[in-house]
């Protein structure tokens, strides 16, 4: 069973603190992090390959700097990592990563299952993974949070939905995003650290991949920001005084009196 | 190729540029600022930097070749067991105000089975056209067939803008349409509207959980595609008299489907869909217990609302992954959200700061969730929920 998980380089929102005097992001010391979800993606892929055997494949589309993460990729236990960068690259939304990331695909060949995380925590689209399998011409799945069986050319798993969840069936290959309750990534070992530092991380340009660049970066992507601001909370706040009971009086009334009715 | 380039001779070293760079790919090095490589060229710096000095070369970009034909506003009218979900109603309603912008027509696609006469009451919250489509197999959502379906629409009647609400069932549908016709879609909008000069859709959506907020448009392309929070837009007032058409588009249906749906489970703890209630009420590590959690239902059954929680309180153990809100959780836009016990880290306000009300009900009168809440209670969840509970049966009987 050879796996690819794609995972991308975010920036490390346990650093991104609101100053909330001026209302702006704090940015000092901000370090590159793996997307969380992307963890929970390379956790369950080596879960499948301890099980089943074969080989996990960790994509990534950025910066070089990009092979640093992916090397603890391999001291995590992945068996390859594969850095897609060019210039050409920059600036993509989601429709020109997908269609790169297939490209970066389509040459490692040989893959069973792809997985993506649910979303990244900077852009947080959540549009990469479908938009993935449709460019590779595979089923997918969204927000899975369980497998319930996989073999060769099958895969049975949950999606959460709003109320629950459902079984979806699919033939291999295909593409799945996870999220968080699907497993708990392990740390890396220190064997496996040892070797993530010798290991060598693939490096791919467009040429490379034959991908054109016309669909590639900036270039390729029809969405663009055309202005971003920091949103104000200008709240007024009332925050109510004496008993636990005085107080819940005095809410209860302002909420009774809104425009927005409660029914019980 | 696309580039981000400081004009030496106007920057004056002001940093104004670094606190706007989301991705930190900014110094300022002698005075000057320089574009480090980890720039992903989104442009964010360009219109912050007061003095003209940073140059943001585009290069052309091929779009869709008939741009003129595409005509009208289409919305994904998402039903589920028969039921047309709020979300198609909001969408309709924002979808009026911009078809009425652009002077076109607004269409409403349902798919699914035996569903025409709840098809047909959309005219009434503002379809001009409904296109049905009904067959057995679309009883049940899909991603494989209802995305073949929504490309033929689509390809047959030219929407020069396509809503879909940003459901988990959207936002699985809307990238792979988009993607397989080659067009943009922006994710979670909270804000969209028409540029008067130019006609194109503005779409405003939260990034950075919610720390940034971002306009994109997708100026080349046609359909313009969005994904619009549910919540955030307003249903129009039901109109009994206003007429429009159904249509039985010829389209055919997809069969030997890969993606197979085997079951729809329902969570029957969850006693009100998160994502779809008017009330929400959370807890956190304040709670101190899971057993606590059962105060949080009660005061939820008093008012009708649902359960949240914070991702501390799921770590814990206390509550299913489910109930969670915030940027790793769910997002949520309810009339009124209680905040029990939570401390209001930026990734639980990414899930819930849209929320009409916020109520903070924690001990600690420093904790941040005070500064995004409208009103507050400074004291103990165990004493102060039981109240609560009381006041609230007191006064609605
Ligand atoms: C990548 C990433 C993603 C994340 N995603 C999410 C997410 O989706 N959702 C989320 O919620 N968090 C998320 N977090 C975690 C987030 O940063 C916070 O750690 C978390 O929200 C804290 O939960 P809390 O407020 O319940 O706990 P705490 O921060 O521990 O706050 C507990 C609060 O309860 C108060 N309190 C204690 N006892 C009482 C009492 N008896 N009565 C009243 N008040 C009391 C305290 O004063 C305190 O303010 C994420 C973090 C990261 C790094
Ligand atoms: N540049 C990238 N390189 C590799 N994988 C990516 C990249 N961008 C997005 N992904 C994958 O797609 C998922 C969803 O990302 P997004 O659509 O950006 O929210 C992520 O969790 C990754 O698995």
């Amino acid at each position: 069973m050879n796996i690819i998980v794609c995972i991308k380089q975010v920036p490390g929102t346990n650093e991104v603190k609101m100053n909330m005097e001026t209302n702006t992001i704090i940015r000092e010391g901000v370090e590159a992090i793996v997307n969380p979800f992307d963890m929970y993606a390379v956790e369950e892929a080596l879960r499948i390959r301890d099980n089943l055997g074969g080989r996990v494949t960790a994509l990534s589309m950025g910066i070089p700097a990009v092979s640093v993460l992916l090397k603890d990729m391999i001291g995590l236990g992945v068996d390859d990592a594969v850095l897609m960068s060019d210039r050409a690259f920059a600036g993509a939304d989601s429709l020109a990563t997908s269609y790169t990331l297939s490209m970066g695909i389509k040459k490692i060949g040989g893959y069973d299952l792809i997985i993506c995380g649910k979303q990244a925590t900077d852009g947080d689209t959540a549009q990469v993974g479908p938009s993935l399998a449709e460019k590779l011409g595979l089923p997918h799945t969204t927000y899975v949070r369980r497998i319930e069986e996989i073999k060769e050319g099958y895969i049975r798993c949950q999606r959460l939905t709003d109320d629950g969840y459902e079984v979806i069936e699919m033939p291999l290959p295909a593409v799945i995003t996870v999220v968080k309750e699907i497993n708990e990534p392990r740390l890396p070992s220190i064997k496996a650290m040892m070797r993530a530092k010798k290991a060598e991380v693939t490096v791919w340009t467009a040429d490379d991949v034959g991908a054109d660049i016309d669909k590639c970066g900036l270039k390729g992507s029809p969405t663009q920001v055309v202005k971003t601001f920091i949103p104000v909370h200008d709240i007024e706040s009332e925050v109510f005084e004496g008993t636990p009971e005085e107080q819940s009086k005095q809410l209860v009334e302002k909420l009774t009196n809104m425009k927005f009715k409660i029914c019980t | 190729m696309a580039s981000i380039n400081i004009i030496k001779d106007k920057c004056i070293g002001c940093k104004i540029c670094i606190s706007n760079c989301p991705f930190g790919a900014i110094k300022v090095e002698n005075k000057k600022a320089e574009i480090l490589e980890n720039c992903t060229l989104c442009g964010a710096c360009v219109s912050s930097c007061k003095f003209m000095a940073i140059d943001f070369q585009k290069d052309e970009v091929k779009g869709t070749a008939d741009l003129e034909s595409y005509k009208g506003v289409l919305v994904f009218g998402e039903q589920k067991n028969g039921i047309v979900e709020n979300v198609a109603m909001e969408l309709l309603g924002e979808g009026r105000k911009l078809a009425d912008a652009l002077s076109t027509p607004l269409s409403v696609v349902v798919l699914g089975h035996d569903i025409k006469d709840k098809a047909e009451n959309l005219i009434k919250y503002g379809a001009d056209k409904v296109y049905l489509v009904d067959d057995k197999s679309l009883e049940i959502f899909n991603d494989e067939s209802y995305c073949d379906i929504i490309v033929q629409i689509i390809n047959k009647y030219k929407p020069e803008i396509v809503l879909f609400g940003a459901t988990t069932y959207g936002r699985s549908l809307a990238p792979r349409i988009s993607s397989r016709i080659n067009t943009g879609l922006t994710a979670d909008c909270t804000g969209l509207e028409i540029d008067p000069k130019d006609k194109v859709l503005m779409q405003t959506r939260p990034a950075f959980g919610g720390n940034l907020m971002a306009t994109i448009m997708c100026p080349n392309h046609r359909p313009q595609m969005s994904t619009v929070r549910p919540k955030v837009m307003k249903p129009l007032e039901i109109d009994n008299k206003r007429i429009g058409e159904v249509i039985i588009p010829n389209i055919s249906i997809p069969s030997n489907l890969k993606v197979n749906v085997k079951e729809i489970v329902s969570d029957l703890c969850e006693m009100v869909n998160l994502t779809e209630a008017d009330i929400i009420v959370s807890g956190g590590r304040g709670l101190g217990d899971p057993k606590n959690f059962k105060l949080l239902e009660d005061l939820a059954k008093v008012l009708n609302g649902a359960v949240g929680a914070s991702r501390a309180a799921v770590d814990a153990g206390w509550i299913e992954y489910s109930h969670q809100v915030g940027q790793t959780g769910k997002t949520v836009g309810p009339k009124i959200y209680f905040a029990c016990g939570i401390s209001g880290a930026v990734q639980h306000l990414a899930g819930m700061s849209s929320a009409d009300t916020i109520i903070a009900i924690n001990k600690n009168p420093d904790a941040p969730i005070f500064k995004i809440a409208h009103f507050g209670i400074v004291g103990d969840v165990l004493e102060v929920i039981p109240a609560l509970i009381s006041e609230f049966r007191a006064k609605l009987g």
